[in-house]
């Protein structure tokens, strides 16, 4: 059949061809852009600060006459806030995802999904919110502890927020464990549970793991909650009832502050180069681990 | 004929164990949830009506309704998404549909994954540096248009990252079969890939709206500000280049942690119109899924 | 008497995926008017050679070709305008694929793509194709249901409805039968004799008694190479040239 397309058409042909070349190409330029503005911002600091006592100093008092820029407690407030959340959410997180995938009925699991769709839709003020009006006077009540804004509310909002991820997560990693597997286990005579623990589980190592640190990535990299519901105090934690301070919280609260240049603003900038490193590699490590699965 | 063993009866226990044990770890999502959506609500209702959504804060915020933020939040989200969803979806279009497997797609694909994981402060920072200062969108002071930069790239990734996931559930197949009748890729994509796609796409564009919607970090670095004088009504209350906004996300933040003499019921009726908006969100990219998948083709 | 010009002439064609080279220089011609078999076992580059002929090659990655490729006498490989090609070829794939459109948008997809408007002038042509593809008295009546909902058989005699619907001067089929039951094969049969009479035919094929009902010459392709091409009756016949020839077609292996 002759080729009937005038000139017109094979013109605009081309022209949607360019554009979404340029589109694909400007995501990949803005995808880039990050780390090159972020750190265009914060690298003067790096000539006015010891590298070492920036990362290692315990002493974060920007404002002094002689200023000290040691985040040493803020890397431990976020750690201890990160590790005691995912204490609690590891296992509420992998059991739910055990009972979404293993335990529950088409309608149960239609149904769950959604609430796991909603609670990651919550936005973070709302959560740092509730931790500011609900738990910190529920944790003074129980618990008999002077301050409700510390790691420990923190800690459960962080919680409640990472969990979502590392349910769909997990769910995706068991649900790719062949159904061969659970029909084998089950024909020997194991029980469910065994067949979870036994043979699910490890078979599904990798997801699991990958769902978990997706969850510490969601967790680190949070800002409003733990702003609002860890007290935002800058010391090192001794118990869990302690007020602690994140690097997250501390730009969302002093950028605002600071005047664009000043030393302060610099090192503001360094720590979000600090926290997008962090967040890359533990991102990265867990799609390694994905892709480990797909290739087996 | 079967008799229950003493082993099995205790197998059969443990069974119900394991069941219950789990159900109870799905449990503790399900209640926090229903109890926090419950007493926010229960605690916010009695500010809560029409005319507390449809007049503006008085009183630096503690007075009056949320009009004035609430149409904060729709600019800065319809601006952020009309920038972030045309360019996601033909991004991922050229990924998916044009880029040849080379080690330069391998790591934009990579870059794409992990970027969906970066915080949001430090795209807040980036959209300082970005657009507050280096575009200088609104010389060198935050602005809506800033803010709304921000946030595309910031859900940039994700949108690309479901688009792409909507474009790879249409087989292969029906490609090739376009292609060997004389099809170029683009009447190929527009008749044939578009089209059956379309479902994923949506929902993906439309969850990144109650993301958006509910964001404070970004935006009040770029261009969020925390109380401003409005007396007009209308939806036409900010110049998106050289105004800053109130946001309904930053309003919560601002009337919980500083603002002094806002009645009790305020924050909560905040929050539980930034859950109800959310809701009603994720309801829709649901309805959306639901009703496209009945229709499915093949 | 002068020898009319093959349709498809092809000289030491040679195709790499990355570094592995799974066509070995190959050469042969395909005559006019005429039904042409290729048989050969798995993996042997049968359907590799079909996308070079239409270059729907140049989607897969990594992939290079060399060699003369000539269909009507234009060469393939340095074409420009590689959609006026693809339409001069018809190409039916080996599993069934109605496109997720009604019947008749499935036929008139190509046509639409290349230009075509009217209305009645795509009407005539979804008929006639429908009709040759022998699907048109099963579907008359719904045109608008979906072509993903036809069963396999009718899906088959769909795609090369489609594969008519660009009006091409040559039609590949790839194992077309792999899918489907051995009476709608008779039947497609049927209609490929009748089709070779208006244009050539090039019928892939690891049925080795396909091609021996249909085909007026064969080439035997192995492992990238040609073990031999000549007319049927003689690769079928008690002495081929090559005796991997007669033990393939009388399944001593592949």
């Amino acid at each position: 059949m002759a080729e009937r397309r005038n000139g017109m058409e094979m013109v605009a042909e081309k022209a949607i061809e360019l554009l979404i070349r340029i589109c694909g190409i400007s995501a990949i330029v803005f995808v880039f852009g990050i780390f090159f503005f972020v750190f265009r911002e914060g690298a003067p600091a790096l000539a006015k600060i010891d590298l070492g006592e920036f990362l290692t100093g315990g002493k974060w008092i920007p404002t002094s006459h002689q200023p000290r820029y040691g985040v040493g407690a803020l890397i431990v407030g976020t750690l201890s806030v990160t590790a005691v959340a995912m204490a609690i959410a590891v296992p509420f997180g992998l059991g739910a995802a055990v009972f979404v995938s293993e335990f529950c009925g088409r309608r149960t699991r239609e149904t769950l999904k959604i609430v796991i769709e909603l609670l990651a839709a919550i936005p973070s003020v709302v959560w740092g919110f509730i931790g500011l009006s609900v738990m910190s006077p529920l944790l003074i009540h129980g618990f008999h502890v002077p301050v409700g804004v510390n790691l420990f509310n923190g800690a459960i909002l962080l919680a409640l927020m990472s969990v979502p991820i590392m349910v769909s997560i997990g769910e995706d990693a068991l649900k790719a464990v062949p159904d061969s597997y659970r029909e084998a286990a089950l024909a020997l005579g194991a029980t469910r549970w065994q067949t979870v623990w036994r043979v699910l589980v490890p078979a599904a190592r990798n997801g699991l793991l990958a769902a978990v640190l997706l969850g510490v990535g969601r967790a680190i990299g949070e800002t409003m909650a733990v702003l609002m519901a860890t007290g935002h105090s800058i010391r090192i934690p001794e118990t869990l009832f302690d007020p602690v301070c994140t690097l997250t919280a501390t730009i969302a609260a002093e950028l605002g502050e600071t005047s664009k240049g000043s030393t302060h603003y610099q090192v503001l900038f360094l720590i979000g180069v600090l926290l997008f490193s962090i967040t890359f590699v533990v991102n990265l490590a867990a799609d390694l681990v994905v892709k480990g699965i797909r290739k087996r | 004929m079967f008799t229950a063993t003493p082993q099995v009866r205790r197998k059969a226990r443990t069974e119900a164990a394991a069941r219950t044990f789990f159900a109870l770890m799905a449990a503790a999502m399900v209640v926090p949830l229903l109890a926090i959506v419950g007493y926010v609500v229960y605690r916010g209702w009695p500010v809560l009506s029409w005319t507390f959504l449809t007049t503006n804060p008085t009183h630096g915020g503690t007075q009056g309704g949320i009009w004035s933020a609430l149409v904060g939040t729709i600019y800065v989200v319809f601006l952020s998404l009309a920038i972030s969803a045309p360019i996601g979806v033909l991004a991922a279009v050229y990924l998916n549909e044009y880029a040849k497997d080379t080690w330069f797609t391998r790591v934009v694909n990579l870059a794409v994954v992990n970027l969906a994981g970066v915080p949001s402060i430090v795209h807040g920072l980036f959209g300082v540096g970005a657009f507050v200062y280096f575009l200088n969108v609104n010389g060198g002071k935050k602005s809506i248009l800033a803010a709304a930069l921000t946030l595309a790239v910031m859900t940039l990734p994700v949108i690309v990252a479901s688009t792409k996931e909507a474009l790879a559930s249409v087989p292969v197949a029906f490609r090739e079969a376009c292609w060997n009748v004389g099809a170029t890729r683009w009447q190929t994509i527009r008749r044939i890939v578009l089209p059956n796609s379309i479902s994923g796409i949506l929902t993906g564009v439309i969850l990144q709206v109650s993301r958006t919607a509910g964001e404070t970090a970004p935006v009040m670095l770029t261009g969020v500000t925390t109380w401003k004088m409005i007396e007009q009504t209308g939806l036409f209350l900010y110049h998106p280049i050289t105004d800053q906004c109130m946001a309904l996300s930053m309003h919560l933040y601002y009337i919980q942690t500083q603002a002094s003499g806002a009645p009790k019921a305020l924050p909560f009726a905040i929050a539980a119109v930034l859950i109800g908006a959310v809701l009603v969100v994720n309801a829709a990219s649901i309805a959306v899924r639901v009703a496209l998948r009945s229709r499915r083709k093949w | 008497m002068t020898t009319p010009a093959p349709a498809i002439d092809i000289q030491d064609l040679r195709l790499a995926y990355g570094r592995r080279e799974v066509l070995h220089g190959i050469s042969f011609q395909v005559p006019r008017h005429a039904i042409f078999g290729i048989i050969g076992p798995a993996q042997s580059g049968k359907t590799s050679l079909l996308r070079c002929l239409n270059r729907t090659i140049d989607f897969t990655a990594g992939a290079t070709t060399s060699g003369t490729v000539r269909v009507e006498g234009a060469d393939v490989r340095s074409m420009r305008n590689v959609y006026e090609l693809r339409r001069r070829i018809g190409m039916v794939a080996p599993l069934p694929v109605g496109l997720p459109l009604s019947v008749y948008d499935n036929v008139a997809f190509a046509p639409r793509a290349a230009g075509v408007r009217s209305k009645s002038e795509l009407d005539g042509l979804v008929e006639t194709c429908l009709r040759q593809a022998a699907l048109w008295d099963e579907v008359r009546d719904r045109l608008d249901s979906l072509g993903t909902r036809l069963s396999g058989g009718q899906q088959q005699r769909l795609t090369i409805a489609r594969a008519l619907s660009h009006r091409p001067e040559i039609l590949c089929l790839d194992e077309f039968s792999i899918a489907i039951d051995p009476v709608t094969t008779m039947r497609i049969e049927d209609v490929l004799k009748e089709l070779c009479r208006s244009m050539t035919i090039v019928l892939v094929t690891n049925l080795t008694q396909q091609a021996r009902r249909l085909a007026d010459r064969t080439m035997f392709l192995w492992n990238g190479e040609v073990v031999e091409t000549g007319p049927t009756e003689v690769l079928f016949g008690e002495s081929p040239r090559d005796p991997r020839t007669r033990d393939y077609v009388r399944g001593v292996f592949g």
